[in-house]
């Protein structure tokens, strides 16, 4: 009798051992390029910050696939969407297209993988995608534990709750016991219990899930980022009442830093991402953008124009950043997705979040977008 | 002993196990080893620090992240559990165990009582009663799971009226899309005094039913022992009932600004859940009776028929106890699948465990760990169902065929 009960557990326990290897070696989905630098010794490299020397592996990979893959969002206008003609646009997927542009040299070798926000943490650390640009808070926990890195910010967030105007809520303290609709294994999920925590979660797994639910009044509230709050809002359907059927309470209740993440064991990877997004702004800064490129790279206005786009300038040969990629690679970003103020202009003000005024103006007119000297 | 080794056939038994045993230890081992040396690499966890305890779930995460705080509201707990987000993970793996055990109990119960119906059904000799039974059957396990559980989730459970307009049932009941109340007793002082009572009333009324049956086997003619047994039992309670100055209070739900109060609630998503599962699980225990019922000899029901029996009787006495035994393997394999099938939850928002599990997989980074704790989860579940099952079957319905 006991035999019989525990024969199962011994090949379950045996199973069990063969799948938790599998996860381990989905790492290395790539053939071309186990044998390059794929498996250092445990221990040789340092885990945490940036600067540990090892890299390219991922930057190898790309390139010997011919393509980007990028985890994206599908489901939030303005950052991640798909639009009426299947394409994959937004804020969000510009930056996946700017990558692709400084390392391929085509913003087109892009494999967009549309990821729940439970999923991409997990999608990013199994290696299923290069790089992770999707709507992502910046947090310690995150950070430190996951084995993440997070590039610079590229849009500054902050959490909100849309309610319907005819129930008169006009303050989140109204919402003491209320149902807040909110969308699973996100940093709102946290600062909704810290903020209302006598309040009852409803936690979706999808946006469309959750949106349905609101419409039907199973919750009082919906809680996000403002800006996914804004798109959703931009895009209610008419027939449960239309975008004036709702209302963003005034008071932001956290932090909401948003950008591109990679691994944490390829600095080298890590860099190409970070110093892409700094270009944008900087590019921004010196005010050039996908139409003025090519004639500021003939002929370059100052030093700093000259170093970004990787031209000689009055006799001094071209500066090479040295990231492992083409010394030009902006002039590739800039031609494809523009400057940072075109992402904007582009994606966000289409779905009504203003730009003057806010954190994402440049630093040179009150704002936190501020590129670091690219020299 | 032949003369040469290895041409002895248990020799080359036992060496073709040994070489088997050899390359899974191998695999595993490789696989094992990259696993750790990869999750070094990335700085994370590769077992949950698990310790076996003598306190329910019988696990204690110590030194752990999972002692952490967890920071998330899970919406509805089960059997009393209390969790708030300044709860550790650990106490968040409960509490979506202890929903996980909630729908799934339920669940089982009710999905036997709908299978054995539809599947005695579909062997009624009504034609209306039979094609119902069988349009069922066909309609709930050929639609998956999944989509049915969308189904009732957006297309019923949320198109209940609002909270605003709660329907209103006799009183007793209130349903909108926030959820069901149904009027219930709530415990009062003298409600535990009341439950050993009722245990003690329940040895009378086997004894009753005992000695009922004893004397029905010595005069032949029917007592109806269960009537009897019954009858105790119900007249028992009601006098300790009010003895104990009537420990349960009934409760009818009211409307409180936008939530119920009082009584029993149960959830839009729980209900979804729920219902999705018995209807699909009772289709296929529908099956599985029916296959059974017909595997019993034709002639086990003439027989029974040409000693007197009426259709019922040959039914309950006859068919079904021969019946019982053929089912219990195929129906330990419908409650096994119930209970995994559970793990949908997170399609109709229902914090069950596997929900929790992925929730805090996504606030630590700690996938591999977490997923070895829930794999480990279900698995002890599932072989407990088996262990029950098997248990009944030997001790009581295996018999002689």
């Amino acid at each position: 009798m006991i035999a019989q009960i525990w024969r199962p557990v011994l090949v379950a326990f045996a199973v069990i051992t063969l799948a938790m290897g599998a996860i381990a070696c989905d790492d290395d989905d790539d053939p071309e390029v186990t044998g390059g630098g794929n498996t250092p010794a445990a221990g040789e490299t340092p885990s945490g910050n940036g600067n540990g020397g090892e890299g390219g592996r991922i930057l190898e990979q790309v390139r010997s696939r011919g393509e980007l893959v990028c985890g994206v969002n599908d489901a939030v206008p303005g950052f991640g969407s798909v639009d009426a003609q299947g394409e994959f646009t937004g804020f969000d997927v510009d930056y996946c297209k700017a990558v692709a542009a400084a390392v391929l040299g085509d913003a087109n070798a892009v494999q967009y993988v549309p990821l729940t926000a439970e999923a991409r943490l997990t999608a990013l650390q199994t290696g299923q995608v290069d790089v992770l640009i999707r709507n992502t808070t910046w947090t310690v926990s995150r950070d430190a534990q996951s084995g993440l890195a997070f590039t610079t910010t590229t849009f500054y967030d902050g959490q909100g709750i849309m309610v319907r105007t005819a129930d008169g809520f006009s303050t989140i303290d109204d919402l003491a016991s209320a149902t807040v609709c909110v969308l699973q294994g996100t940093t709102t999920e946290l600062n909704l219990a810290d903020r209302l925590p006598t309040s009852t979660p409803l936690p979706f797994e999808e946006n469309e899930t959750l949106q349905a639910a609101f419409v039907e009044e199973r919750c009082d509230a919906w809680t996000s980022d403002k800006s996914q709050l804004a798109a959703r809002r931009s895009a209610y359907p008419a027939d449960a009442g239309g975008p004036e059927s709702l209302v963003i309470l005034e008071e932001t209740f956290s932090k909401e830093p948003l950008g591109p993440l990679t691994v944490d064991n390829d600095s080298q990877w890590f860099d190409i991402v970070n110093w892409t997004v700094i270009g944008t702004m900087l590019a921004e800064e010196f005010e050039i953008t996908s139409e003025t490129v090519e004639a500021a790279a003939g002929a370059p206005e100052t030093i700093d124009i000259a170093r970004l786009l990787g031209v000689p300038f009055e006799g001094e040969a071209a500066f090479d950043p040295g990231l492992g990629i083409d010394a030009d690679f902006m002039q590739a970003v800039l031609a494809a997705v523009g400057n940072y103020g075109e992402i904007y202009e582009r994606n966000i003000t289409p779905i009504g979040i203003e730009r003057d005024g806010t954190l994402n103006a440049q630093w040179t007119d009150g704002g936190l977008i501020y590129g670091p000297p690219f020299r | 002993m032949p003369l040469v080794l290895w041409r002895d056939a248990r020799v080359q038994r036992i060496a073709v196990q040994a070489l088997v045993l050899a390359i899974v230890a191998i695999i595993g081992w490789f696989l094992v080893d990259n696993l750790i040396s990869e999750l070094d690499r990335t700085g994370l966890q590769a077992m949950p620090f698990v310790e076996v305890s003598g306190s329910f779930p019988f696990v204690d995460f110590s030194e752990d992240f999972l002692s952490q705080r967890a920071g998330f509201g899970i919406g509805e707990t089960s059997f009393g559990v209390d969790y708030t987000p300044n709860n550790s993970y650990a106490d968040a793996f409960r509490a979506g165990l202890a929903n996980t055990f909630r729908v799934a109990v339920l669940g089982i119960v009710l999905a036997t009582a709908i299978g054995l119906l539809a599947g005695v059904s579909r062997l009624s000799k009504n034609w209306l009663v039979s094609h119902l039974a069988e349009a069922y059957v066909e309609t709930f396990r050929n639609v998956p799971l999944l989509v049915q559980l969308i189904f009732w989730y957006t297309a019923v459970a949320l198109r209940l009226p609002t909270i605003t307009d709660t329907m209103d049932l006799l009183g007793v009941m209130l349903v909108s899309n926030r959820g069901v109340a149904v009027a219930w007793g709530e415990p009062q002082d003298g409600f535990r005094l009341w439950l050993l009572l009722l245990g003690g009333a329940m040895v009378i009324a086997l004894v009753v039913r005992a000695a009922l049956v004893r004397w029905q086997d010595a005069s032949g003619t029917p007592r109806y022992p269960w009537w009897g047994a019954f009858g105790v039992f119900a007249a028992i309670g009601a006098i300790t009932f009010f003895a104990t100055g009537q420990p349960l209070e009934f409760q009818r739900p009211v409307l409180e600004g936008r939530a119920y109060a009082g009584g029993a609630q149960l959830s839009p998503e729980f209900v979804a859940l729920l219902v999705g599962l018995v209807l699909y699980t009772g289709a296929f225990i529908a099956e599985v009776v029916r296959g059974s019922i017909l595997a019993i000899p034709r002639g086990q029901d003439e027989a029974a028929a040409a000693v007197g029996l009426k259709a019922m009787q040959r039914l309950r006495f006859v068919i079904l106890p021969q019946a019982l035994r053929i089912m219990v393997p195929p129906l330990t394999n419908q409650y096994l699948n119930l209970m995994k099938n559970s793990s949908l939850a997170v399609a109709v928002a229902f914090p069950d465990v596997f929900q929790v599990t992925r929730v805090t997989i996504n606030q630590t980074g700690q996938a591999v760990p977490m997923i070895v704790l829930v794999m480990a989860t279900y698995l002890t579940i599932s072989l407990a169902i088996s262990a029950v099952m098997n248990l009944a079957y030997n001790r009581g319905l295996r018999g002689g065929r």
